[in-house]
């Protein structure tokens, strides 16, 4: 895999003297889905602001596809789509025009067909001469994303794309996302919805406070922060473990009728044919069973700690 | 050059300007013409001449002027600020797009709108009192090199206010101040010898006088003087452009 964007020792400090980014790398593949997660104010938007050249940065060094995007701005902004966190529009223009508007900023030349295209794929080609200002919050987000993609971009920056979106609508929204990425487009999602980063993303970086302190891919980052649990549902409800189950890592909850045992869900032995023997030798009886892996949430609550 | 975006953002900002056409166009219009009833009918036949020129046919370049100015900085100083009062500048500021590029087609609309205004306010004023115009190369010349300034100094208010009030300020209390004692409605020739020296510090004065020359073939400053002031002005206007694009100032934290 090539890296497109390359992110080496960016540092922002802003004029009040606040550190938004303090020597941030990433290096972000071609094709995959990043997600970038964070608590509020980590620096998240401010580093998509500087690859987008909305925010100067006070050091350091990014490219796009090869090119600076300072020296070589033309280029790498163009092949960058941004949908920005807010939902601003310029409330009285309609959706076709903002989005030819778009279009023609990043110099591409007026496509109709594919405007087109983009908007029917985003379920607002009827809305299409409707003022902005009279669409709901979930359309407008969507006209926000029509806009990033009017220009076929090879980057596509969503920043926070499901903040104060339904359910539904956040579905859908993935949907997009991920045929977006099976036409070859690399994406960069920021969110502080973990479960967002869990359900689309191929590779995690987790920032706070203006570093990078973790970017690995979200299998193996679940892998290897992965504890597990085996949770028993007793048939009859015991006191106390008993002494002949001291070896394993158990805890007993739900007024004596649950076990729970804590495992590294990734090491050779997992202790599990042993525990099950060693319950049936203490006659312990179970009528159900059931593993989990700890989600991306706990790993996230452990990075980031009091912070967060 | 990125010409698809400089022609996107020009027909996008002319778009705006048909769908406010009341306002752009009409209000300025009806508001020249009351100029028209009142100081050139009925106060005007009241006044002698002018240079050989009746007050009525007198007050048509200085009419003409005073509309230009307002709305060319009123109209430039809303194209960029509104962006910037709702957010959607993000995108400006993320796209392939040079500062002169962005300027091009800001500035380019806005002064487009001034002349056609001019234009309209001309034909008006061609209802009232009869109209010569002895150079029409310089009296257009003059027409787009003032919308294209005021445009510029526009887009300058626009960037640096910070909210509606200072967008407002400029034009109020300067811009209209300065026109009405810029010899758009007296020739400077009329006033105290003290006051003909302070008027000559007010820039209008090289405007207006420049425009009306090309009308009728008089002016209160030599013509050239006109030219290099207003070429002046264009100037300082790309200058103080340059630098803040250069710099991000108000734009980019």
């Amino acid at each position: 895999m090539t890296s497109l964007i390359s992110i080496s020792n960016l540092t922002k400090t802003y004029e009040g003297g606040f550190t938004a980014l303090n020597g941030v790398n990433l290096e972000v593949e071609r094709g995959e889905i990043l997600a970038l997660l964070g608590p509020n104010g980590a620096g998240k938007t401010t580093m998509i602001a500087v690859v987008c050249g909305i925010v100067n940065p006070t050091s350091g060094r990014v490219t796009v596809g090869g090119f600076d995007i300072v020296d070589d701005y033309r280029r790498t902004r163009s092949m960058i789509g941004l949908v920005p966190q807010e939902l601003t529009t310029d409330a009285f223009e309609t959706v076709w025009s903002t989005v030819s508007l778009s279009r023609g900023m990043f110099g591409k030349r007026p496509n109709p067909s594919y405007l087109e295209k983009v908007l029917k794929s985003l379920s607002l080609w009827d809305k299409k001469d409707s003022e902005l200002r009279t669409l709901s919050g979930g359309m407008k987000r969507r006209v926000l994303i029509a806009k990033a993609l009017s220009h076929e971009p090879e980057v596509l920056f969503l920043d926070e794309p499901t903040a104060g979106v339904d359910v539904e609508l956040r579905k859908s929204m993935w949907a997009v996302v991920e045929e977006l990425r099976q036409q070859g487009t690399t994406i960069i999602l920021t969110t502080h919805y973990i479960e967002e980063a869990e359900a689309i993303a191929d590779r995690i970086a987790v920032i706070n406070r203006g570093e990078i302190i973790l970017v690995e891919e979200k299998s193996r980052l679940m892998q290897k922060l992965g504890k597990k649990k085996l949770t028993l549902d007793l048939q009859e409800p015991l006191e106390a473990i008993p002494a002949g189950l001291s070896e394993f890592d158990l805890t007993l909850t739900e007024a004596g009728m649950r076990l729970v045992y804590s495992y590294d869900g990734t090491a050779e032995r997992t202790g599990i044919t042993r525990l099950m023997s060693s319950l049936t030798e203490n006659g312990v009886r179970f009528r159900d069973l059931q593993t989990e892996q700890s989600s991306l949430e706990d790993i996230f609550v452990e990075l980031v700690g009091e912070d967060a | 050059m990125n010409w698809p975006a400089v022609t996107a953002i020009y027909k996008y900002e002319m778009a705006r300007t048909l769908r406010t056409m009341f306002q752009s166009i009409v209000s300025p219009v009806i508001s020249t013409s009351l100029y028209f009833i009142v100081f050139g009918s009925a106060i005007g036949s009241r006044i002698a001449e002018i240079d050989g020129i009746s007050y009525g046919a007198f007050l048509v370049p200085g009419l003409i002027m005073l509309t230009l100015l307002t709305q060319s900085v009123s109209n430039a100083s809303f194209g960029i600020f509104f962006p910037k009062f709702t957010g959607t500048i993000y995108e400006l500021l993320s796209a392939p797009i040079s500062p002169m590029e962005i300027v091009l087609g800001y500035v380019g609309a806005a002064a487009t709108k001034s002349l056609v205004l001019g234009l309209i306010i001309l034909a008006t004023a061609g209802l009232f009192v009869p109209l010569e115009v002895q150079h029409p190369f310089w009296m257009m010349a003059f027409l787009v090199l003032t919308a294209v300034s005021f445009c510029l100094l526009g887009f300058i208010i626009g960037i640096v206010a910070k909210n509606f009030e200072q967008l407002q300020i400029v034009p109020l209390l300067i811009i209209t101040p300065l026109v009405f004692l810029g010899g758009s409605f007296y020739s400077i020739s009329m006033l105290p010898p003290f006051w003909q020296t302070v008027t000559l510090f007010n820039p209008v004065v090289y405007l207006v006088s420049g425009f009306r020359w090309s009308f009728y073939g008089i002016s209160d400053v030599p013509v050239l003087a006109s030219v290099i002031a207003i070429s002046l002005f264009l100037a300082v206007s790309l200058g103080v452009i340059w630098w803040i694009f250069r710099t991000g100032y108000r734009l980019k934290a």
